[in-house]
């Protein structure tokens, strides 16, 4: 082979070697992790047939459990992108005892069973917990209701957040936000136009992961949720009810429903970034 | 606006201190540098004067009125970063235009009119047509100028640059360096500039202030600081030098107990100095029997316009440099190795340390 033909084509000389190899694996894997299973579920809700999938589609409950999710999931990574960059914000900028502590505590979440975090938030925001009884009389029901839903999914998705703003938030140079304010910018318009369209690439992603995580949430969900049809039930508690139904035709329909919304939110949001980041000049 | 800095003290926990007491006027449309080598305060001296650094003691002073405990954003600053700090996700022009638009609803001018001051400024630092740009696709030098013109479009009171040059290369340096002063020349803005570069300071400025260590060594026009140091680091620091330390007694220098042949008789009273003289204040004794300081050359080398000759003389660790004129006598035959003897032909003498 002489040296023109290894340069042509789009396989680049490189000092790096095993592109072949490594591209190889790369698609072989993520074709057998990721591609597989999900066209999986594409294949079984294709061969349901139009009329029966749309059917069980647009059964109400179905559409209720899916609308539960996603809403709560949605709800509950917003304001986690609103506290989220606050504790992250209070862990860059500001040093005081107890910091790494704190620091650590926010890969709770990411680190404990989720399972354990349900029976702990619903034994405390049940009517006989420590939070509960005082919520209950001002006629807050937290627990077996979609509130409860929100408040597990907030705690599950708080280190997303965090953890994907703080590296940008340390890496922000002090020097913009003392040129806004030698250029007559108060702390709010200084924030607002200068450090928030910074952060925003990474809020967004940190909001996205968050959020992606919310919709899939089981384990954490079902204790607190109390899983009334039509109230509180979520999506994926809908497919497990069907399985053990065994009315797979019903779980397919939920997952492919499921799996669209998702592909849909995930396109939307990498729009949106690819967006914030072309106006960030990083063209 | 001319700025009174009084008694200016800072620490910072658990260091030494940063200022250590300084007091200095900025006149009124001066171009001012400060000028130290880094780590000597002059950077912390100039956020005091912004506002961006709070003192722990002493005061600062706006045409008189005490303006210590006035914010930032009263104090209404021009400041220009060492690294520029442009806004990156907004376009040149609204760069420029963020002070106005951050200005009180009251006296905010109207969005027509925020254009055409940032695009009129644009033209005054010779960015036009790059109005649309953003900061990444600027050169070095260009966003220096739009830092600049960010910093002048809010009319400030003075105008502050920290190291404006520290990041550019040294051609770019040097075009910016006469473009500021031109600048500076036709808006007539008092400006503060923080400098470690001597050449720089001394070709810039109207007056420099020589810091070291917190302290203010000595202020003035750049040829007062050159030609009548008053310290040994100043001296030290406008240039390189040759220092011998001498004992003086009755008019004459003695290094070494051997006298230190100097062009013109000595008027300090009696007792130990350091004698300071630039390498080409040194002259070459050409007869070589004669008065002078004698060493052996260790190193001849023709450099740019100047013949560079080092001298190691016994007593002393560094070796005493020589820049002989070209046109000058008595170089072609010295060789490393040989004896040589030189006389002194400008010097300053200060207090032993």
């Amino acid at each position: 082979m002489s040296a023109r033909a290894i340069c042509s084509g789009w396989v680049r000389p490189s000092v790096m070697p095993g592109f072949g190899m490594t591209l190889g694996f790369t698609l072989a894997y993520l074709g057998l992790v990721v591609l597989i299973p999900l066209s999986a579920v594409m294949f079984r809700a294709a061969g349901l047939g139009w009329q029966d999938f749309l059917a069980l589609a647009t059964d109400s409950r179905t559409l209720a459990a899916v609308r539960l999710s996603f809403s709560t999931a949605l709800l509950a990574a917003a304001l986690n992108a609103v506290f989220g960059l606050l504790v992250a914000w209070v862990l860059v900028r500001y040093s005081f005892p107890g910091k790494r502590v704190l620091d650590a505590m926010v890969d709770l979440p990411f680190a404990l069973p989720t399972a354990v975090a349900g029976i702990a938030l619903t034994s405390l925001y049940a009517g006989n917990g420590w939070i509960g009884q005082f919520l209950e009389p001002l006629g807050i029901k937290v627990a077996y209701a979609p509130l409860g839903i929100m408040v597990a999914l907030t705690f599950i998705g708080l280190p997303f957040v965090v953890r994907t703003i703080q590296p940008v938030l340390h890496d922000l140079d002090a020097e913009i936000e003392e040129a806004a304010a030698t250029l007559g910018a108060g702390r709010a318009r200084t924030f607002r136009k200068v450090i928030l369209p910074v952060l925003s690439p990474s809020l967004l992603t940190g909001f996205a992961l968050a959020c992606a995580r919310g919709v899939g949430e089981y384990g954490s969900v079902i204790f607190i949720a109390g899983n009334i049809p039509h109230v509180s039930e979520i999506a994926p508690l809908l497919i497990v009810i069907r399985l053990e139904e065994f009315n797979y035709a019903g779980a397919t329909a939920v997952a492919a429903i499921m799996l669209a919304i998702s592909f849909i939110l995930l396109l939307l949001i990498n729009l949106i970034q690819a967006w914030s980041s072309q106006r960030m000049g990083r063209a | 606006m001319e700025i009174q800095v009084h008694d200016i003290r800072k620490t910072f926990d658990g260091t030494a201190a940063a200022l250590d007491g300084i007091s200095l006027t900025i006149r009124s449309g001066e171009l001012l540098a400060l000028l130290g080598p880094s780590g000597s305060g002059k950077t912390t001296l100039l956020r005091v004067i912004a506002g961006l650094e709070f003192p722990t003691g002493g005061s600062v002073l706006f045409d008189g009125d005490d303006a210590s405990h006035r914010t930032v954003q009263e104090r209404n600053v021009g400041f220009v970063f060492q690294h520029y700090a442009l806004f990156r996700h907004m376009t040149v022009l609204d760069n420029v235009g963020f002070g106005l638009a951050a200005r009180p609803r009251a006296n905010r001018p109207a969005k027509a009119e925020i254009r055409r001051r940032a695009e009129e400024l644009l033209a005054l630092v010779q960015l036009q047509g790059l109005e649309h740009r953003s900061p990444a696709q600027l050169s070095g030098g260009q966003r220096q100028r739009v830092a600049l013109a960010r910093a002048l479009a809010i009319e400030p009171t003075v105008l502050l640059l920290d190291e404006p040059f520290g990041a550019l290369d040294a051609k770019v340096r040097k075009d910016l360096r006469r473009w500021l002063r031109q600048l500076h020349d036709r808006t007539g803005h008092t400006t503060v500039f923080v400098t470690h570069d001597q050449e720089e300071a001394l070709e810039l400025s109207d007056r420099v202030a020589i810091i070291n260590q917190g302290r203010l060594e000595q202020i003035g026009t750049p040829s007062e600081a050159y030609l009548r140091p008053e310290s040994a680091f100043v001296f030290d620091f406008l240039g390189s030098t040759n220092v011998l330390p001498v004992e003086v007694r009755d008019g004459r220098a003695f290094f070494a107990g051997c006298p230190v042949p100097v062009a013109d008789g000595i008027e300090a009273g009696d007792g130990h100095y350091t004698l300071q003289a630039r390498p080409c204040d040194m002259m070459l004794a050409v007869d070589r029997q004669g008065p002078g300081l004698g060493g052996i050359a260790e190193m001849v080398r023709v450099s740019l316009g100047r013949v560079r000759v080092d001298m190691k003389v016994g007593g002393l660790a560094r070796p005493i440099e020589l820049e002989l004129p070209m046109k000058g006598e008595g170089w072609r035959e010295l060789q490393p190795g040989q004896s040589l003897r030189v006389r002194i032909d400008r010097y300053h003498l200060f207090a032993a340390p």
